[in-house]
């Protein structure tokens, strides 16, 4: 990067360009100012000059593939330190950034729960916009109430889509969202057997959600397989469906199921499903918000529904080594395809006669002007 | 006024597809004409048929070629710019317009390039792929104009799709011309060019042509593809997550990479550098046409 260039050759008429005039050293004097000013890296030998410019080619070239490494060592630091984790949260509901909220977490191989960074946030509102003719979403915005770690007050902000929060490496991102119906499942006496809202997941566009809600505590255990649809419409082929997301027209579709729920096998069981092989079937209705259906176990009613919003929760700290190897490469890049690297000798033999030769590496164009630019000048034809 | 304004876009996109169209004629009509009636032929040389083309009597028609196919550009860019203000964002939310902007981008390479070289033999190439790509969007790809879904609302939607709908422009001229190398170059070696092949540029300036077009746009490539890390970082919480659309981008990269590196490092030239070039430039249409249509992930927006 920083060395002379190479003595002159001995023939220089056989180089790419060359040009020839007779001259004395006045003219040579007058080539190696010119070669000065326009920043050639010089060597001067004994009635020659050897000059080269565009190192920047390689430099360039050099500081790409270094780069690259640096984008690899970004990536490693990311997935050695980082993680990754994903939690749902009701509106109304406050999420704690311990191991025990999180719905599926993830560390890197060389961290640890103990890392986590204890900040709270409180979802006090969802709102979701869609296009009346499409259905399209247009906008989700969740107000937040946030507090950061080891402080006392918390700050009201806003979450969306492409405008995550930031907790020093670590990011919060809104990334789906649905609703939970509230419900409230009563055994035959009229005692609360379950409260609560379910979080459903969504099937498609228009927000149909399918869900479970499991009674352990009824005796025999109760499950309800249900979907909520937030504008209900029926289809003669699927039954009920969904014809707009937003909730206009909300019902919650169920079938009731008595038996057991197989909780207790210890096998992870998914909280949308349920396992019905041990369980017989005895009814099926469907609720408005408001409304109570009688069984013959007992009495379930759809109270009404709100919001979650599922966060994604990201720390990630070997990200900027990865941005700043990505910059790097760009410029790196640049300067590796445009720079042009060529070099130039001047010669002025006993006989009186000053020669310029030339040589464009990699085919870097625009020499040939240059040649006969510093020709003219040292016959002082300016 | 949202409807008003995708109409104004639709009649700009059908005005620009007629004028293309008449491009395209006039292309043909300059090829097709070129040929000299055979008493005129100059048979001085003793080979009728190398001198029985004649560029020059129909220059006429090339350059009235070339002003239609200016006037196209410029009523595509209106149809673009006239689509963005009826949806109120850039015009990148779906395929059609990922479509008349890329069909807006090929042209406007094409006219780019066209300043320093005599590329007019592409003309009718071009303008007849500009015609098919604008005909398959409003058939089969139109979609009312319709505001952004949440995750395309960023600026990075600007930065990320001008650099990658532009890369993709200048890749698919690269690839023309670089078929263009390989066709004229079997031609050449059965013995010799046919006579409308004649106007064409010899092999070394397409070699190097396309060359210069890839290296020239690489970066932007490369930029592109970063710039929508940082937005998938800001958007979906990683900067890099193996969506098919990113594998592609990443494969497309890497076969342009390939190309630079066998051309520099390596010294490849003409016949295995132009198959270098065209199956990276495949990699990019396979990425936007199969990704996109029949692809799962997260590049898939509103239908298409």
């Amino acid at each position: 990067m920083r060395a002379l260039p190479p003595a002159t050759p001995r023939n220089l008429s056989r180089m790419e360009f060359f040009t020839s005039f007779s001259g004395d050293q006045s003219n040579f004097e007058k080539g190696r100012a010119w070669l000065k000013r326009k920043r050639f890296r010089i060597r001067i030998e004994d009635g020659s000059i050897s000059a080269e410019k565009g190192y920047l080619r390689e430099t360039g070239n050099l500081l790409f593939h270094l780069s690259l490494i640096l984008i690899l060592i970004g990536v490693s630091v990311g997935s050695l330190f980082g993680m990754r984790g994903e939690a749902i949260i009701n509106k109304g509901e406050r999420f704690i950034s311990l191991p025990t909220s999180y719905d599926t977490l993830t560390f890197g191989k060389l961290v640890n729960e103990s890392t986590l960074a204890p900040f709270i946030i409180e979802v006090d509102d969802f709102q979701a916009k869609y296009d009346a003719v499409t259905n399209a979403p247009q906008d989700y915005t969740a107000t937040v109430r946030v507090t950061n770690p080891g402080e006392q007050t918390s700050q009201i902000k806003k979450l969306k889509v492409n405008s995550p929060l930031t907790f020093g490496n670590t990011r919060v991102y809104l990334q789906a969202n649905g609703y939970s119906p509230i419900v409230t499942v009563r055994d035959t006496a009229g005692d609360v057997v379950f409260q609560g809202p379910v979080p459903f997941l969504p099937q498609d566009g228009n927000l149909r959600s399918i869900g479970a809600i499991k009674v352990p505590d009824a005796r025999p255990q109760i499950g309800f397989v249900a979907s909520f649809l937030p504008t209900f419409a029926r289809d003669a082929k699927q039954g009920g469906i969904s014809v707009f997301p937003e909730a206009l027209d909300p019902k919650l579709l169920f079938s009731i199921w008595e038996g057991d729920l197989g909780l207790d096998s210890g096998m992870p069981q998914s909280v949308y499903r349920i396992d019905t092989s041990k369980m017989k079937r005895i009814a099926l209705n469907s609720l408005k918000p408001g409304e109570t259906y009688n069984f013959s176990a007992g009495s379930i009613t759809f109270e009404t529904f709100v919001p979650w919003i599922n966060l994604q929760i990201v720390d990630d700290p070997g990200k900027k080594y990865a941005l700043y190897g990505a910059i790097a490469a760009i410029l790196g890049l640049l300067a590796s395809l445009f720079g042009r690297r060529r070099r130039i000798w001047i010669r002025i033999t006993s006989s009186g006669v000053v020669e310029v030769a030339g040589l464009a590496k990699n085919g870097a164009p625009g020499l040939e002007e240059e040649i006969t630019a510093l020709a003219a000048f040292m016959r002082d034809e300016k | 006024m949202q409807t008003t304004w995708a109409y104004v876009s639709n009649y700009f996109v059908y005005s620009a597809m007629a004028v293309f169209a008449l491009s395209f004629f006039a292309h043909a009509f300059e090829t097709a004409w070129a040929v000299r009636a055979p008493e005129l032929a100059d048979n001085t040389s003793g080979n009728v048929l190398t001198k029985t083309l004649d560029y020059t009597r129909t220059e006429r028609a090339a350059r009235i070629a070339t002003a239609m196919m200016i006037l196209g550009f410029l009523l595509l860019l209106c149809g673009v710019i006239a689509r963005g203000i009826s949806a109120k964002h850039v015009p990148w939310g779906n395929m059609y317009e990922f479509s008349i902007t890329g069909a807006l981008a090929f042209t406007g390479a094409y006219l780019f390039a066209l300043r320093k070289n005599d590329l007019r033999w592409l003309g009718l190439f071009v303008s007849i792929s500009v015609l098919l790509t604008l005909g398959t969007a409003i058939t089969l790809l139109y979609r009312n104009s319709a505001p952004l879904v949440p995750a395309l609302k960023s600026t990075w939607l600007v930065i990320h799709v001008i650099a990658a709908i532009i890369s993709g422009g200048v890749f698919l001229l690269a690839n023309v011309i670089a078929a263009s190398y390989l066709y004229l170059e079997s031609m050449e070696k059965k013995g010799g060019r046919k006579p409308w092949a004649k106007r064409l540029p010899d092999l070394e300036t397409l070699d190097q042509l396309s060359y210069r077009l890839v290296a020239f746009v690489f970066p932007l490539w490369t930029f592109a593809v970063i710039a929508g890390a940082i937005w998938a970082e800001s958007a979906w919480g990683r900067y890099w997550g193996w969506d098919p659309k990113e594998t592609w981008a990443f494969i497309t990269w890497v076969a342009y990479a390939a190309y630079l590196h066998a051309r520099v490092t390596i010294g490849w030239r003409g016949r295995r550098a132009a198959w270098l070039c065209l199956f990276a430039g495949s990699t990019f249409l396979f990425n936007y046409v199969y990704v996109n249509v029949w692809g799962t992930g997260k590049h898939t927006y509103s239908g298409l």
